[in-house]
């Protein structure tokens, strides 16, 4: 498979990474470049295979439903670039 | 006197427990050491006066026979983990001023015994490259000097752009770099497909990747959640399982990190290895490699049967996919990961005339070319319509490679020798401007072990042709280190210690 300029440009969107018109033939030709190596995992036969979800077979620890942090707002807003009164600031959202 | 920064750790702790020195004295040796080596750009951040402070409070304990077990023992951090008020942007321009009110667990571990941290370590941006080019801060040079480099112009390079200059490979190069020129005793790296194991070949030290969930991730600035993992990178094979056993151990705050007790990794350091089967996996023998690196090959693999092992061909056939599947995997996991970066909560920020706006032209503005292309490879392969084709694929395949691995140790082999990597170190500026494949397959040795969430452990084995370092890497079951610092030990013993190049930088 490869993509075409229109993909990139979506792609783009998606990743929320501003791409110039300059830079799209570039990074098409890289990202076919990458999609042509990993073409070599169509040949492998996987048909029955359990698609890998944990490298090492582990059991999820539990811990008791309590409140373990927290109450430490300030600094979770110390380094954020824009704050007042104590939450982030953005672009207004909703109109 | 001796210098004080060409003792291994091992060598500096029993001389720091016998006060024979003192932790300030080796400190501000390597703090001189690296101010002097300013040129190699291996370090982001000095953190000098918190390092005296570390000292001084470490011989305060060392005469109070309160010591830990790395009391007073200088050494450097990658800048992927989080120090406490700290520079900490893994390389990249997007966290820039951030300083992490908090402290990673494995670097929490090295202070609870007693190190001292000298600062931050470049490294490529957020850990994705193999040759610490794609780092922010620019790329690091290697104390090895190119063949047939002179001094002085291996010093003009070194003070202009570095072009021509060897990499020490990445993504941990500052680390890898820092550890080679005797800039540190140890430092802190990490490991997604071979970060930590490829640099110790090109420097000509050790590294040590460990079993996925050995070591917690919590306060390692986050790649590909699946295979990270945080490791040392030393100048001995013992140096290395020192810092290890520190690093290591349960942590709840990683749900991942094993919960089982750290061994003595250093007590497994000289065990005889007489009796244990190595395999040697025919799949690694690439068409067109380069006959020094098979010879090296070989080479390992006779030490170890001298040392009493015995060496069996195996086969490991999936092999040729592990990387393939690796360039869809990591970067699906980063895509996910590296969403967090939006100019809001930390970091760097651009103005934008709407939320969407803000967002792209931060990310636009704050990754560098090589995580945006992998950033963009992720995003498309887990997109609709592509996510069963690419990614579930992939996850499959990775199941089948670890399964080749199952086979081979239920067969009775101990551990798998292979070569770090397909060459010795290149220079600065040389790979991967066309075509980014090209870098990717300097971790075709290696990634395989991340896929399968094995441990591994690159010790240098000899120089090439050209004077420059190269190592063997050995693969072992998984929570088997001890068998890897075992045989890494004999491998070091059989070669010989690698000397370092003289300070041709400072």
């Amino acid at each position: 498979m490869s993509v075409d300029l229109n993909t990139v440009r979506r792609i783009a969107h998606l990743a929320r990474i501003a791409v110039s018109e300059a830079e799209t033939p570039h990074l098409q030709r890289e990202i076919n470049a990458i999609l042509k190596f990993v073409e070599a995992l169509d040949t492998v036969d996987v048909d029955g295979v359990e698609p890998m979800t944990s490298v090492i077979p582990m059991r999820l620890p539990m811990r008791e439903d309590v409140v373990a942090d927290g109450d430490i707002a300030p600094l979770v807003l110390e380094n954020a670039p824009l704050t007042e009164d104590g939450f982030f600031v953005v672009p207004k959202v909703i109109e | 006197m001796t210098d004080l920064t060409s003792l291994t750790l091992a060598e500096a702790r029993d001389r720091l427990k016998h006060r024979a020195i003192s932790s300030v004295e080796i400190t501000r040796a390597h703090l001189e050491a690296i101010e002097r080596a300013e040129g190699l750009n291996t370090f982001v951040a000095i953190t000098a006066d918190k390092a005296m402070q570390m000292a001084e409070a470490s011989d305060a304990r060392l005469a109070s026979k309160e010591a830990g077990p790395l009391e007073g023992l200088p050494i450097g951090v990658k800048d992927l983990y989080a120090t406490e008020g700290v520079h900490t942007q893994a390389c990249s321009h997007i966290l820039d001023g951030f300083k992490p009110h908090y402290e990673s667990t494995v670097t929490a571990n090295l202070w609870r015994d007693g190190a001292v941290m000298l600062g931050k370590l470049n490294m490529d941006e957020f850990a994705m490259g193999s040759s610490n080019e794609s780092s922010y801060y620019g790329p690091v040079a290697s104390p090895w000097r190119p063949p047939n480099w002179s001094r002085d112009r291996a010093r003009a390079a070194m003070r202009s752009d570095k072009r021509g200059l060897l990499t020490p490979g990445g993504s941990s190069g500052g680390s890898a770099s820092a550890v080679a020129a005797r800039l540190c005793l140890a430092a802190t790296a990490s490991d997604t497909g071979g970060s930590i194991r490829q640099p110790a070949a090109f420097t000509g030290i050790v590294g040590v990747k460990p079993t996925y969930g050995r070591c917690s991730r919590y306060g390692m600035v986050a790649f590909a959640s699946s295979l990270d993992q945080a490791g040392p990178l030393a100048r001995t094979v013992r140096d290395a399982a020192i810092m290890l056993r520190s690093m290591a151990g349960p942590d709840p705050k990683d749900s991942t990190c094993s919960p089982t007790s750290v061994p003595d990794y250093e007590a497994a350091v000289g065990r005889s290895v007489k009796g244990m089967k190595i395999g040697v996996p025919k799949e690694y023998r690439l068409a067109g490699m380069s006959s020094e690196i098979e010879r090296l090959w070989a080479r390992g693999a006779e030490w170890l049967r001298a040392a009493g092992a015995s060496v069996v061909d195996v086969s490991l056939p999936h092999t040729p996919y592990a990387l393939p599947a690796y360039y869809i995997v990591a970067p699906a996991e980063a895509s996910s990961n590296l969403a967090r970066y939006d100019g809001v909560r930390y970091g760097l920020r651009e103005p934008g005339a709407d939320i969407t706006e803000l967002y792209e032209k931060t990310r636009a503005r704050g990754f560098g070319t090589e995580v945006r292309r992998r950033l963009m490879i992720g995003t498309y392969v887990l997109s609709a319509g592509y996510y069963d084709a690419y990614y579930v694929r992939a996850q499959k395949i990775r199941t089948l490679i670890k399964r080749d691995f199952e086979r081979v140790f239920a067969d009775g082999v101990d551990a798998i020798l292979t070569p770090a990597t397909p060459s010795a170190a290149f220079g600065i500026g040389e790979k991967g401007s066309d075509n980014p494949v090209e870098m990717y397959l300097n971790d075709v040795f290696t990634v395989t072990v991340n896929m399968a969430g094995l441990p591994g452990l690159v010790a240098p084995a000899g120089l090439s042709s050209d004077g420059l370092p190269l190592g063997l890497q050995l693969i072992g079951r998984p929570f088997d280190e001890e068998t890897l610092f075992a045989l890494g030990e004999a491998i070091e013993q059989s070669a010989g210690r690698t000397t370092l190049p003289e300070p041709w930088w400072a």
